[in-house]
């Protein structure tokens, strides 16, 4: 008989007061007890929407019953037949509008906690297996270049090795992981279950160049001259954008990619390294979305006053991952919603000193559903603060889309592919952010899985 | 990865530009004048973007000209040749624009010369006639005299306290050089590219304006991936907010907003001074790794 308790079982999390003074994960993972008794709340559904809703189609039920049944290879091997970072994505998918929507547990009382049973059969298997040799598939003797580290790039190599090909990833920064690295924060996704991964690939027999910039240090037409039959774009959407909006380039007004960066990526957190971060204090966020929950839990951890997510919608709408809004919110993050930027304020040194907003009254829902927001008339006030963090998403960088010739792109600038992930080059794939735009890991994961089948098939039919 | 250091080479009296010439096969591949790379010291080292000096496509070398500023710049000066450094990165940037040009001159202000240094060169391989205008503050940091006097048809090094060469400033000697072009009815430069401190490359802009000569400068703003992804190379120009990674470094001199420019280099000068302030006296500024 299943548990029929209307509550997930809780995830024990360090304590807010203390955790905003340090880089620590939050979210501490099941121990085996609150594996065993939350697997038991999954019904087996005989046709499991939970399914339905994971994008990647991740055997949910199945894998579920093998924690049940305390068989965590198998559990371990079910998730991974569709989802190669089951670590990463237990922790970063947003759960509550995926698989965890669906779930029938839902309609009465919390769906089965879907993501933290992924997250904990992931880093029981990556915790054994640790000691255990990686086997290296032979080699077929093909080459195929793959452009970026981060979760596409990684999945797709992976797979394509395991069928034997000889993979290189080709990879920008100087630390494998794309934005598992340079993006995500070490409180939510620590970098030692990244650096796993990447270990993994290479014991496998993956070969990784770090500081190539595809498009600079080398062309795509250079590679196939190298002799690679096919490439893999995996480039993600790292251009940050902004606002245009008056003051955008005081002192004090930064992108979310640059103090992200800046963090987890050089470290500037720590006193050992380098890189340096302005001392923060009082902080407004510009976005509602996962990485304005970052830069302002990384605000607040850095800096020693308010920190504000200030977003043009309501709390309803706010696009974040609910568990990121939550653990903001607990942090001490203060929402300041309906809320629209109009101008950043500089004082006559030229930095900031607030952020001018109006504020926002929801309309009629739109065709999507979506109530938009409407500006009230001379309610503009301004927000003191001394730091602006501009998070309102990212595109895909035109460098690999301005030295190749032929590669057609949309009018948002993301390479153009079919389903299977073809470009309009012949041997060039893509997928992930470069070709969706910025979206999730676990759509880039799924991206990843395809174009390595496509590309098994399309250098198959060449030989 | 690791990148060795196959030449180091003190370029003036009081050592403070050191050449670097290391192995990076696939940058030396693909670097151009007026491209930069990024290096990193080593796990703890930040990014820290450098012009490209020179390259050589066989040996498969890249090097740069670093001038001891900050605390990371001291310290790649400890660096020995057949050391290692962790990260070198590039080229990134656009190269330097020379189509169709037939007469410039080139500024340097200091290590600015070392940049533009290679763009004179390949000016002068490609035939453009080439005046180079170097300054310097005294004679002992003067830098590359026989290298510029080859890449160029003309060399004029000034310094401010007149210790060598022309006593002044670059302004000076680039006006005189415009009218020296006008009092002799001889062709006027085309184009004047200008690399130094910021400072000196507003006043250089105000001195060709008048003249209505196309001036191009390199910008050397703060950045940390240098690929367009942390935006916090921003400057304005001509009203609107470029990169200086992927849109540079070269900008129109005449439509650059030099006072947004000079405000945002100052930016982390504090946290500079307090890092430099911090190298270990007993190792120079080696790292001592636990």
């Amino acid at each position: 008989m299943p548990d029929m308790s209307l509550t997930k079982n809780p995830m024990p999390e360090q304590d807010p007061q203390v955790r905003v003074t340090n880089f620590d994960e939050v979210a501490l993972g099941y121990t085996d007890e609150m594996a065993v008794a939350e697997a038991g709340r999954c019904l087996n559904c005989r046709h499991p929407l939970c399914v339905i809703g994971c994008p990647v189609s991740v055997r949910i039920p199945s894998f579920i019953q093998k924690i049940v049944e305390g068989d965590l290879d198998a559990s371990y091997e079910i998730l991974t037949s569709t989802n190669s970072l089951p670590a990463v994505c237990g922790r970063v998918c947003p759960q509550e509008k995926q698989c965890e929507s669906q779930c029938i547990r839902g309609k009465k009382g919390e769906s089965v906690a879907i993501g933290r049973l992924e997250r904990y059969v992931a880093d029981r298997h990556n915790a054994k297996k640790a000691k255990e040799a990686v086997p290296v598939p032979a080699s077929n003797g093909h080459r195929v270049a793959v452009i970026g580290s981060g979760p596409s790039g990684l999945t797709c190599a992976g797979d394509l090795r395991k069928m034997g090909y000889d993979v290189t990833v080709f990879e920008a920064f100087h630390k494998s992981g794309g934005v598992l690295v340079y993006g995500i924060p070490q409180f939510r996704l620590p970098k030692e279950i990244v650096q796993t991964e990447i270990d993994n690939l290479i014991a496998m027999g993956v070969e990784i160049v770090n500081n190539a910039v595809i498009g600079k240090s080398e062309t795509i037409d250079e590679l196939f001259e190298d002799g690679f039959e096919a490439v893999y774009i995996a480039s993600g959407a790292g251009l940050p954008q902004f606002l245009h909006i008056p003051g955008e380039n005081l002192l004090g007004v930064y992108s979310a990619n640059e103090i992200l960066t800046r963090t987890n990526l050089m470290k500037a957190y720590r006193d050992d390294y380098d890189t340096p971060l302005k001392r923060l204090h009082n902080v407004a966020i510009i976005g509602g979305g996962n990485v304005a929950m970052d830069a302002a839990r990384v605000a607040k951890r850095l800096g020693d006053g308010h920190v504000y997510i200030t977003y043009r919608r309501g709390m309803e709408e706010l696009p974040a991952r609910k568990e990121e809004v939550e653990h903001a919110a607990a942090e001490g993050i203060e929402f300041q919603l309906l809320n629209n930027p109009v101008s950043i304020v500089g004082d006559e040194n030229g930095r900031v000193v607030g952020l001018e907003l109006i504020r926002q009254e929801l309309g009629e829902p739109d065709e999507k559903g979506r109530r938009s927001p409407v500006p009230v008339e001379g309610s503009n006030w301004v927000l003191p603060c001394d730091a602006v963090i501009i998070a309102i998403g990212t595109s895909p960088n035109p460098l690999i889309r301005s030295t190749t010739p032929n590669l057609n792109v949309t009018r948002k600038g993301a390479i153009e592919t079919d389903e299977t992930g073809r470009t309009s080059r012949e041997g060039v794939f893509c997928g992930g952010d470069a070709a969706t735009g910025a979206a999730t890991v676990i759509l880039a994961t799924g991206a990843g899985k395809i174009g390595a089948i496509s590309i098994d098939d399309y250098i198959r039919s060449k030989t | 990865m690791a990148y060795r250091v196959v030449t180091k080479k003190f370029l003036n009296d009081a050592r403070s530009i050191c050449l670097f010439e290391f192995e990076a096969p696939l940058i030396a591949r693909h670097a151009k004048a007026g491209q930069f790379v990024i290096f990193r010291l080593d796990e703890q080292g930040e990014r820290v973007p450098v012009s490209v000096a020179g390259y050589d496509r066989e040996k498969g070398t890249v090097s740069v000209m670093v001038q001891a500023a900050g605390r990371t710049t001291k310290m790649l000066h400890t660096v020995e040749q057949g050391d290692v450094i962790s990260d070198i990165v590039g080229p990134l940037g656009r190269a330097t624009e020379m189509e169709g040009l037939k007469k410039v001159c080139v500024v340097g202000g200091g290590v600015g010369c070392a940049i533009a240094y290679p763009i004179a060169k390949e000016m002068h391989e490609k035939g453009i006639e080439v005046t180079f205008i170097g300054g310097f503050r005294s004679a002992d940091i003067v830098i590359l005299k026989e290298e510029l006097a080859e890449a160029s048809d003309k060399l004029v090094i000034c310094t401010d306290d007149g210790t060598y060469g022309r006593k002044g400033f670059t302004t000076d000697a680039l006006r005189a050089e415009i009218e020296e072009n006008i009092a002799e009815s001889r062709p006027q430069f085309d184009r004047v590219i200008a690399i130094g401190p910021d400072i000196m490359m507003k006043f250089l802009a105000e001195v060709t304006r008048p003249y209505g000569i196309s001036t191009i400068i390199s910008l050397d703003p703060i950045m940390v991936d240098g690929t367009g992804m942390c935006g916090g190379c921003r400057v304005i120009v001509g009203g609107e907010t470029k990169f200086a990674c992927v849109d540079g470094p070269d900008f129109d001199a005449h439509q650059v907003d030099f006072d947004s420019l000079i405000k945002r280099a100052a930016f982390y000068k504090e946290e500079q001074d307090e890092a430099a302030a911090h190298i270990c006296l007993m190792t120079g500024g080696k790292r001592v790794n636990a």
